[in-house]
């Protein structure tokens, strides 16, 4: 049966949704992650709020930055285990297509998640509502380029039986421009001034890596499968 | 017209190749390195702003070139790997990364060690120094993802298509200072028209940067016929190259 690419790849963000909404504790466990990180730097730190309010665009940064992280690992060695992506791979569809759908579907229940839990952590670290808007943007631009650079790192460990440090090692260097940009335009946005140059900056990574790395995602996953 | 060109993917010719060029690499950094430390810790006039602490730029600057120079090396030869199979492009990959991690290395430790009395610290989180110290973490994945896998082969690619990821880094190390206002201090070679230098004090810095140049060479070569000999280690050459 001979599928278009744009069938294969809802095809393919269904079923990995599906696979994904089974088992909610692998979706849960990375946002569970993300509020026991930030709450532990109030607590390590002083509680006082001026100083909370200095720190929070780093503290929600890094904390989204780790979290993604953890579920990253799994993004392409269920498949590769049980050899689902080896069938993908055969299907006639080109890889990068299936690592664009994979990746999707991946930054839905990851990425998407904790953009949507992130106001409540906000709050927690005495963000000012006036902030949210930027914060928002900026972690959803921020979190779907980090899920094309994880998808990049995914594919390259994909083989190996240990590659959860590895991967870190290798995504966090390159998702460092995301961490500057992104905690700049919220600390930005928190004092109440324009951050639109460093949304931008945000924004065309986030078009440069969607648009570059599938290939480079899937020359990685080409690797490992022959 | 071409052979010397493919005779560059055959193991036993690189060999041979690279131990003919040490000593040329080695005469050539001997010299280029000593006329410029010489010329420019004696006798290049103190800077009218930074007086002699100015002096730690010849060994500075141009670790700094070769960081980036000796990565975009790696990405080459890695490309050249991966894209036509040739396993002398990842024996370079894997013989050069070292060799520009501690040179990466080199240009922090000099940076701060001048920065400590220019700019009162030892380390500020300013473009340029970032994104140096994201090469050498660079460096760090890319070597720790090669010997992580069983199979050689694919170590090899996976290491190489991470350096081709990551040479997007070398343009923004590079262009950092004109991007951002930087504590760093501007291109001060490498301008178009006139540099801001004058002769007496550039010419002992290009001397150095031939030199680097000449001994990251010369390294290269040493550390590639020991690759070459690991990789080649089951060929029947190897036994009638160490015998000779």
């Amino acid at each position: 049966m001979n599928v278009g690419a744009w069938r294969a790849m809802m095809l393919i963000v269904h079923r990995d949704l599906c696979l994904s909404f089974r088992r909610p504790e692998q979706v849960l466990q990375p946002l569970v992650f993300f509020l026991i990180v930030t709450t532990l730097f109030p607590l390590g730190l002083s509680v006082q709020l001026s100083l909370l309010r200095d720190m929070a665009p780093g503290v929600l940064w890094v904390a989204a930055l780790l979290s993604s992280l953890l579920s990253l690992d799994s993004l392409f060695k269920n498949d590769a285990d049980d050899g689902t992506l080896e069938q993908l791979a055969l299907s006639g569809q080109s890889l990068a297509t299936i690592v664009i759908a994979k990746t999707v579907a991946h930054w839905l229940v990851s990425g998407a998640a904790l953009v949507l839990v992130s106001p409540v952590v906000a709050i927690g670290l005495a963000i000012p509502v006036s902030a949210f808007a930027t914060m928002l943007l900026g972690l959803t631009l921020g979190t779907l380029t980090l899920s094309w650079l994880g998808a990049i790192g995914a594919g390259l460990t994909v083989g190996l039986r240990r590659g959860n440090v590895l991967l870190s090692l290798i995504v966090l260097p390159l998702a460092m421009p995301l961490l500057i940009f992104g905690a700049g335009a919220t600390d930005r946005a928190i004092s109440g001034a324009s951050a639109v140059g460093a949304l931008y900056f945000l924004a065309s990574l986030c078009v440069f890596t969607t648009t570059l790395a599938p290939f480079a995602a899937a020359a990685a996953l080409r690797i490992a499968l022959d | 017209m071409w052979t010397w060109f493919y005779r560059l993917a055959s193991p036993p010719h690189v060999y041979r190749v690279a131990a003919m060029l040490i000593p040329w690499f080695l005469t050539g950094a001997a010299i280029a390195i000593g006329y410029g430390a010489i010329a420019g810790l004696v006798f290049a006039p103190p800077d009218y702003q930074q007086g002699d602490a100015f002096r730690i730029i010849y060994v500075h600057a141009p670790s700094g070139w070769i960081s980036m120079f000796a990565y975009s090396t790696m990405a080459v030869a890695g490309a050249i790997g991966l894209i036509w199979r040739i396993k002398m492009g990842h024996a370079v990959a894997a013989a050069v990364a070292p060799i520009g991690a501690s040179f990466t290395l080199l240009a922090l430790v000099t940076g701060s060690l001048w920065g400590r009395p220019m700019w009162g610290t030892y380390w500020a989180w300013d473009p340029r120094l970032t994104s140096e110290l994201i090469l050498l973490f660079l460096y760090a994945g890319v070597m720790s993802l090669r010997p992580a896998f069983e199979d050689a082969s694919r170590g090899d690619r996976a290491a190489a298509l991470l350096a081709i990821v990551g040479v997007v880094n070398v343009p923004i190390i590079h262009y950092s200072v004109l991007w951002w206002n930087s504590l760093h201090q501007g291109a001060t070679v490498a301008k178009l028209g006139k540099p801001s230098m004058p002769p007496s004090m550039l010419v002992p810095l290009l001397s150095m940067l031939l030199g680097f140049m000449c001994f990251f060479g010369a390294v290269l070569c040493m550390r590639l016929r020991g690759e070459v000999l690991n990789r080649e280690r089951q060929a029947s050459w190897i036994r009638e190259a160490i015998r000779s």
